[in-house]
């Protein structure tokens, strides 16, 4: 492990534990065995998993999954029941104010009172890092320079998010938690924000981020955990969870005719289904050209014949066993 | 230090950007001080009665008004402040950077003072003016006794807004708590007029105490002992409350 630009990554005034844990298996964020339950429920349930160090690592799973609550229990902001925890060296809980200064955090809900101004915001916010920092820039990448001087409250939403998420970076942190960081954002932002937050990471940065978006966690994660009903369901890079939960090829025309069911012959297909004139097959290896070649034999020559490379979409749902809820 | 002074000015410019908390600050009190001057005026009682504690309307009222002026920083602005911090998930938001507890009390009692003696300033400059009212006798005793008023109105804002659950009943307790201290507290009618219920009613109120607290070095009747002490127990109380159940979300 080698010190990077940002010196302050090797910074002594980090916990003499995190210098050694780095170096000895790369990882920022260490979790094992953490339980949180509210009454009944357990929003989490035996999670153990690390983070290392300059990833961008995505959490997923459907609505109530748990994910907000492990991130907050990471940032010291929840009382866990039982687990280790370790973000730098430090547990959040007990050294939190120490945690508090190395990392930045974008949470799901939050506001700022209605009447600050964008830039005592970004000011105020600045002053708790650890180093002082130049927060002009900032206002300038998240595209908030017109609005410099204008109040919380007068805000739109996606402007109100794209300034929660340049607070989360304001103090330089080592360590940043973004919770659907681009809920609310237009499709022009949502791609610049993509782009902020791998320059981030190429700084040395590490970021987990919350998402419902499988485009975004495809594009940005360098890992993914999916989480469902408290617990880890898997935990890979994109490719590999596509490679080992949906290793599917799908097929799919369109025709009307409803004479198909000589499909199910055809060498590597496994099955098909019908989606009024829509077929989609699954199958593996060279089904699509052993499917285009039966179809012609059969007479029937869709215009729309194309093979679909199986998704982190189509891993989630297999995972979860439900759509992607947004 | 660095985000305690950071925190306290963006405070203070938001204090500045609400209406609401400005009239109960600035306007009340000076409004009630030109009402029960005009009707009063400023001559000593002399019929015997001894109203007034013996002097005149204005100077028992500037005081009693710069303690009106605590009270309504510390009920009425603050529990609404803070209520509405929670429950929109801005104390939250401060509590995932290094911000503590004593980050938020602290620039709360430092916007306090600030606006404490601004108010007071313009009350007396007001009475002074309009009234010629005599300036504070004894300011040894009266400085001591500001701060002690202040921290306590403080910590009781502190106290209602770490136990109101949300910003309307934050405005209900504190809208009622202000007027019936303004009332019955000492800042209304003088406490000689009023009868037993009410007066004890007054009694019960901190602002009765805090008015003690000020008004006798104000007019040159020394340190109230007893007053002191209970200012400082509800300090004290209020503030072991607030650590006991203040919440970040
Ligand atoms: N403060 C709370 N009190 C009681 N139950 C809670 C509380 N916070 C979360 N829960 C429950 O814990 C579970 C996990 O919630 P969590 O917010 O972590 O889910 P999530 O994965 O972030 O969901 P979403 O995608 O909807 O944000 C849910 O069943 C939720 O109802
Ligand atoms: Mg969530």
């Amino acid at each position: 492990m080698e010190c990077k630009k940002s010196p302050s990554i090797f910074d002594n005034s980090l916990s003499p534990s995190y210098d050694l844990m780095v170096m000895l298996n790369g990882s920022v964020i260490e979790v094992s065995n953490l339980r949180k339950t509210y009454k009944s429920i357990a929003a989490i349930d035996d999670v153990s998993f690390q983070v290392r160090e300059g990833e961008i690592f995505g959490l997923l799973g459907p609505n109530g999954a748990g994910k907000t609550t492990t991130v907050e229990c990471l940032q010291g902001l929840r009382h866990r029941d039982s687990g280790i925890i370790k973000v730098l060296g430090f547990d959040p809980e007990a050294d939190a104010s120490s945690l508090k200064k190395l990392i930045g955090s974008q949470l799901q809900e939050s506001a700022l009172p209605d009447r600050i101004k964008v830039w005592e915001a970004l000011d105020l916010f600045a002053s708790t890092g650890k180093i002082a920092v130049d927060w002009s820039a900032l206002i300038e990448q998240w595209g908030l320079k017109e609005k410099r001087n204008a109040a919380f409250g007068t805000l739109s939403g996606g402007q109100r998010q794209r300034l929660l998420i340049a607070l989360a970076l304001v103090n330089n942190p080592k360590v940043v938690f973004l919770d659907e960081m681009t809920t609310g954002l237009d499709p022009a932002a949502r791609r610049v924000t993509w782009d902020l937050i791998k320059a981030i990471r190429d700084r040395g940065t590490t970021v987990i981020l919350v998402t419902h978006f499988m485009d975004e966690a495809e594009n940005l994660c360098d890992r993914i955990a999916i989480m469902n009903n408290g617990k880890l369901a898997a935990l890979d890079t994109p490719q590999n969870l596509i490679n080992i939960h949906a290793n599917q090829i799908k097929v799919i025309f369109s025709t009307e005719r409803t004479d198909i069911d000589w499909l199910k012959t055809v060498p590597h297909v496994h099955t098909f289904s019908r989606n009024g004139r829509q077929v989609a097959v699954e199958g593996d290896g060279p089904v699509l050209a052993l499917v285009a070649s039966e179809l012609v034999k059969h007479g029937i020559v869709p215009l729309d014949l194309r093979k679909e490379q199986p998704s982190l979409e189509d891993v989630f749902l297999k995972i979860t066993g439900r759509s992607v809820v947004e | 230090m660095k985000s305690l002074l950071k925190l306290t000015w963006v405070e203070l410019k938001l204090f500045f950007r609400e209406p609401l908390t400005l009239v109960f600050s600035f306007a009340l009190p000076v409004v009630f001080l030109l009402v029960m001057g005009g009707v009063f005026g400023n001559k000593p009682d002399t019929t015997g009665m001894h109203i007034y504690r013996g002097v005149g309307a204005v100077n028992y009222y500037n005081p009693a008004y710069i303690a009106l002026v605590l009270a309504s920083i510390g009920i009425v602005a603050m529990p609404v402040h803070l209520t509405a911090y929670r429950e929109r998930r801005v104390l939250k938001r401060f509590h995932a950077s290094s911000l503590s507890v004593w980050h938020i009390v602290g620039s709360q009692v430092l916007v306090s003072f600030f606006i404490a003696v601004l108010g007071s300033i313009l009350l007396t400059i007001v009475s002074m003016l309009v009234y010629h009212s005599e300036a504070p006798k004894m300011w040894g005793y009266l400085i001591p006794a500001f701060i002690l008023g202040t921290l306590c109105f403080t910590s009781l804002g502190v106290m209602l807004g770490a136990i109101l659950p949300n910003t309307r009943a934050a405005q209900g307790v504190g809208l009622m708590l202000f007027f019936v201290m303004m009332i019955l507290g000492g800042a209304g009618p003088p406490p000689e007029v009023m009868g037993t219920v009410m007066r004890d009613v007054g009694k019960a109120t901190p602002i009765w105490y805090v008015i003690e607290l000020l008004q006798d070095p104000w007019l040159g009747f020394g340190w109230q002992v007893i007053a002191s002490l209970i200012v400082g127990g509800i300090t004290l109380v209020a503030t072991a409350i607030t650590v006991k159940f203040f919440k970040w979300d």
